[in-house]
């Protein structure tokens, strides 16, 4: 048995399962400190069932506690760059076109140091260990402890990386280090820049991580703790406490996945209403469609893989203006139990037109009794407008696809959508990404430059292969069930020797 | 003359991914870069016309050789392109008046910018191409027979080489490649080194005014949510060719290029397709089986939704685009530059049907 929980900005989702079966979910506010919210739901879903705490195989905890992070440029430490490479790369030093608050608030810190290899391998320049000694000495002068290291081409070697880790590390011996070929692909800022957004968020990482753990330890739970990563599968506590980046929007994934579950359905559009924000993005063969550009968190460039989902601001706790007519962005959020009407409150939300409408029983309908069905139609209408508009923009093709709605908002959409053949709402649709969470799989990924001109296509490929299996394996997957699920080569322009970079995934099932 | 200040900055790295037609490397590190280098120098660039040059000044093409995955990752030394400019002058015993762009396409647009604010010397606004290629010899300064040689390349470390005589453009672009492979796989490359008369007489004018143009309308068009792609093909005299969806992306390597084909299927039932073949730029354009557009003229590829350039790496199944169709400016439409850049070079057996009119 598993238990999936999905800590939201506004709601904490939990779902206990017994293989495929939903055996009890339970939803509550998310509460300022995670952990409690967390708790609540761990008692919730055992209270509802007679299941006990030594059948549970894992906990898994999907999370936008880390990227919340970054977007509000809160709990971050202050964090030091070095970067290897002299005398290249010194046109762009690390932190360039980082916006200017997230900058002052980690005081970020960027050191140019000699290194670095070629595409194919060869030293730019050799490491200088004394170097990298002083520039180590001065971030701890400096009362600096969290570091990003990169090198250039550090993921066609990362011999450099390792050594200048070690060094740090000898001279601030709690100091915590991220390189950046442990993250990033090919792509010296936006790894680097992963790099550093992971470092700044290491403390928040072991805080965060830790007060799950306590918390499961506190109920007795003796089960693996693993959190949700961006591409929808999972990676041990100890993992993710070290690389907290890797779970930037593994929310989206999540509620996707546990769509495709719920459904059956492989290609479809997902529309998921939450508190504040509607995420509308799409499945194909079963996984989000990837975005394939360069994606920002924060207002930081990054080279991860995100879902791609258009972000839309409107929910539960959207806030209805009548004069003039306005639906949304604004959001009570997790307030919506406090100051929606039919909560006593005396703000009008997107919630209040529902009950109105007659469409759901939620809190006490007679607060809303007086309201106008004129305005509960405009409601209606620019709700369907802004659904058909985003829908339509996420699309592949004109052709008609199912739609499934999930998140405890979608009682929002009451009407038809343009393009779609079908409206599904699965059971259990508003714990979607909780179920996201507990069925994902663990996968390893390996991505490298290889030279074709001295090792064939194929063993290139099986080379590859390999470390990715392996990869999936050490991150805990049963070997038996591990497989390839992406290839991606790539032929690098105008170099020799047919250079292919070769991107190899491989996911399965959590191993017991 | 006028000036490249901030405000100029996005726009000109969307117009040259424009111009780019698929390659010419990504714009984003070349932008970044320009911006860093107008705020330490706290002026703007000064871009002349080809006229405002004597006609015995000494004006040099500039630009990055190489592959743009190493640009992205080894990225330049701030000074890259100083020590190049700085020996090819002293090689020729004349101090260097001007900078020209060598390939208005993508990042190498951007470059001679930087160079020149960090030298103190402006830059003539046209360029090579008026456009991106692959190959040395395809400019319009080689086709229209100004010496290759003497050129320079140089890496990180300060190293030059300066290429006294070279006896070819092909030879140029050949010893160059070597070279620039063990530069690291990519280089600072100074060429051609002109007088202002041969300059005036090759140089495709107006190309970076064009560039910047195509950039402003893009934004203006976003931000007044009009279709980017109407927006650009007007400004440049094309047209947009195929609105769709990217089904099919096929990628191979041949003697260090990347070539390739695309599918891109019609929105709706209506089984319209069109197919492009590149070879790091888009080169030609089949609509349901019949040539629309072919090399010298541009074949570019927007995001449909914010008119993004989209460069050929990033190609990909499930993108919605927008393929736009531009004329060659007239330099690259005459006989001899059409077997240096028309469809025959690229190695395909295609009549060059140009667009009407031309780029500008």
């Amino acid at each position: 048995m598993r238990i999936g929980i999905d800590v939201g900005g506004t709601n904490t989702d939990a779902i206990l399962m017994d293989g495929n079966q939903v055996m009890a979910t339970y939803k509550s506010p998310t509460t300022a400190n995670v952990t409690d919210g967390i708790v609540s739901a761990l008692y919730g879903l055992l209270n509802q069932t007679r299941v006990s705490r030594a059948q549970v195989q894992g906990v898994m905890i999907g999370t936008t506690h880390f990227t919340n992070a970054v977007v509000e440029r809160q709990r971050l430490e202050r964090t030091a760059c070095i970067r290897l490479g002299l005398p290249a790369t010194t046109s762009l030093p690390p932190f360039s076109d980082w916006p200017d608050e997230l900058l002052t608030a980690i005081d970020g810190t960027g050191y140019l140091a000699h290194g670095g290899h070629e595409f194919d391998g060869r030293v730019i320049t050799p490491i200088d260990e004394a170097e990298i000694h002083r520039i180590a000495e001065d971030i701890q002068a400096r009362g600096i402890r969290c570091v990003a290291i990169s090198s250039v081409f550090s993921p066609v070697n990362a011999d450099f990386e390792d050594r200048a880790g070690a060094i740090v590390k000898a001279v601030i011996p709690d100091a915590r280090v991220t390189l950046s070929h442990t993250i990033g692909r090919i792509g010296l800022l936006e790894r680097e820049n992963a790099a550093i957004m992971n470092s700044c968020l290491s403390r928040l990482a072991e805080k965060t991580v830790q007060g799950f753990r306590t918390a499961l330890a506190d109920m007795q739970f003796t089960a693996p703790l693993y959190i949700s990563q961006n591409d929808g599968t999972l990676i041990s506590a100890e993992f993710a406490q070290t690389y907290p980046v890797l779970t930037f929007a593994s929310g989206p994934t999540n509620s996707m996945r546990g769509a495709a579950f719920l459904t059956g359905l492989r290609d479809a559009i997902v529309i998921d209403v939450g508190g504040t924000t509607t995420d509308i993005g799409v499945l194909q063969h079963g996984f989000p469609r990837p975005s394939g550009l360069t994606s920002a968190v924060g207002g930081v460039r990054t080279n991860f893989r995100m879902p791609d989902v258009e972000s839309i601001g409107l929910g539960g706790g959207t806030i209805v203006r009548v004069e003039p007519f306005r639906v949304g962005p604004q959001s009570v959020g997790y307030e919506l139990t406090t100051r929606a009407r039919v909560f006593g409150g005396d703000t009008l939300t997107t919630t209040d037109v529902i009950v109105a409408a007659g469409r759901a029983e939620i809190g006490d309908k007679s607060a809303v009794a007086g309201l106008d069905q004129g305005l509960v139609r405009c409601v209606f209408d620019r709700i369907e407008a802004m659904i058909n508009q985003t829908v339509d923009q996420v699309k592949t093709s004109a052709e008609p696809i199912p739609a499934v709605l999930v998140g405890g908002g979608s009682i929002l959409i009451q009407r038809d959508i343009a393009g779609i053949s079908e409206i599904v709402r699965p059971p259990h649709f508003a714990v979607a990404n909780a179920i996201g969470a507990a069925i994902a799989q663990v996968g390893g990924e390996l991505e490298r430059i290889f030279s074709l001109a001295e090792t064939s296509r194929e063993q290139a490929l099986e080379l590859a292969r390999q470390e990715a299996v392996a990869r999936a394996v050490t991150a805990g997957a049963a070997r038996n069930t591990v497989e390839i699920v992406e290839i991606e080569e790539v032929p690098l322009a105008y170099l020799p020797g047919s250079a292919t970079r070769i991107r190899v995934k491989a996911v399965g099932d959590l191993g017991a | 003359m006028w000036e490249v200040t901030l405000d100029d900055t996005q726009a000109l790295a969307l117009g040259a991914g424009v111009l780019g037609t698929g390659g010419g490397g990504n714009t984003y590190i070349g932008r970044i870069w320009l911006e860093r280098e107008l705020r330490l120098s706290g002026k703007g660039c000064r871009i002349v016309d080809a006229d405002e040059l004597a006609d015995d000044a000494l004006a040099v093409g500039i630009g990055s050789m190489g592959a743009p995955t190493v640009g992205v990752e080894k990225l330049d030394a701030r000074e890259e392109y100083l020590p190049i400019v700085r020996a090819l002058g002293q090689h020729v015993g004349k101090p260097i008046d001007a900078l020209v762009i060598g390939e208005i396409g993508g990042a190498n647009s951007l470059i001679p910018l930087i160079a020149g604010l960090q030298l103190g010397l402006p830059v003539v606004d046209g360029d090579g191409m008026g456009r991106a290629f692959p190959e040395l010899q395809m400019d319009n300064f080689s086709i229209t027979g100004i010496s290759t040689s003497p050129f320079g390349l140089g890496d990180s470390h300060g190293n030059t080489v300066i290429f006294q005589r070279v006896d070819s453009p092909f030879r140029a672009e050949q010893y160059g490649r070597a070279l620039t492979i063990e530069m690291g796989g990519s280089a600072a490359l100074a060429m051609p080194t002109m007088t202002g008369r041969q300059m005036k007489a090759s140089l495709i004018r107006g190309t970076l005014s064009l560039t910047r143009r195509l950039g402003h309308a893009l934004l203006d068009a976003r931000r007044r949510s009009a279709d980017p792609a109407e927006v650009v093909a007007r400004l440049a005299n094309g047209r947009v060719l195929f609105r769709g969806k990217i089904t099919d992306v096929r990628r191979e390597t041949v003697r260090g290029f990347a070539r390739g084909h695309l599918k891109i299927a019609g929105f709706g039932e209506s089984g319209e397709l069109m197919e492009i073949v590149f070879q790091n730029e888009h080169l030609i354009a089949w609509h349901n089986g019949d040539v629309v557009c072919t090399v010298p003229d541009l074949v570019s590829i927007l995001n449909l939704d914010d008119g993004e350039p989209i460069g050929t790496e990033m190609l990909r199944y499930g993108l919605r685009v927008a393929v736009i169709g531009m004329p060659a400016p007239r330099e690259l439409k005459t006989p001899a530059a059409l077997r240096l850049v028309g469809p025959a070079a690229f190695g395909y057996d295609v009549p060059f049907v140009p667009m009407p009119g031309h780029l500008l």
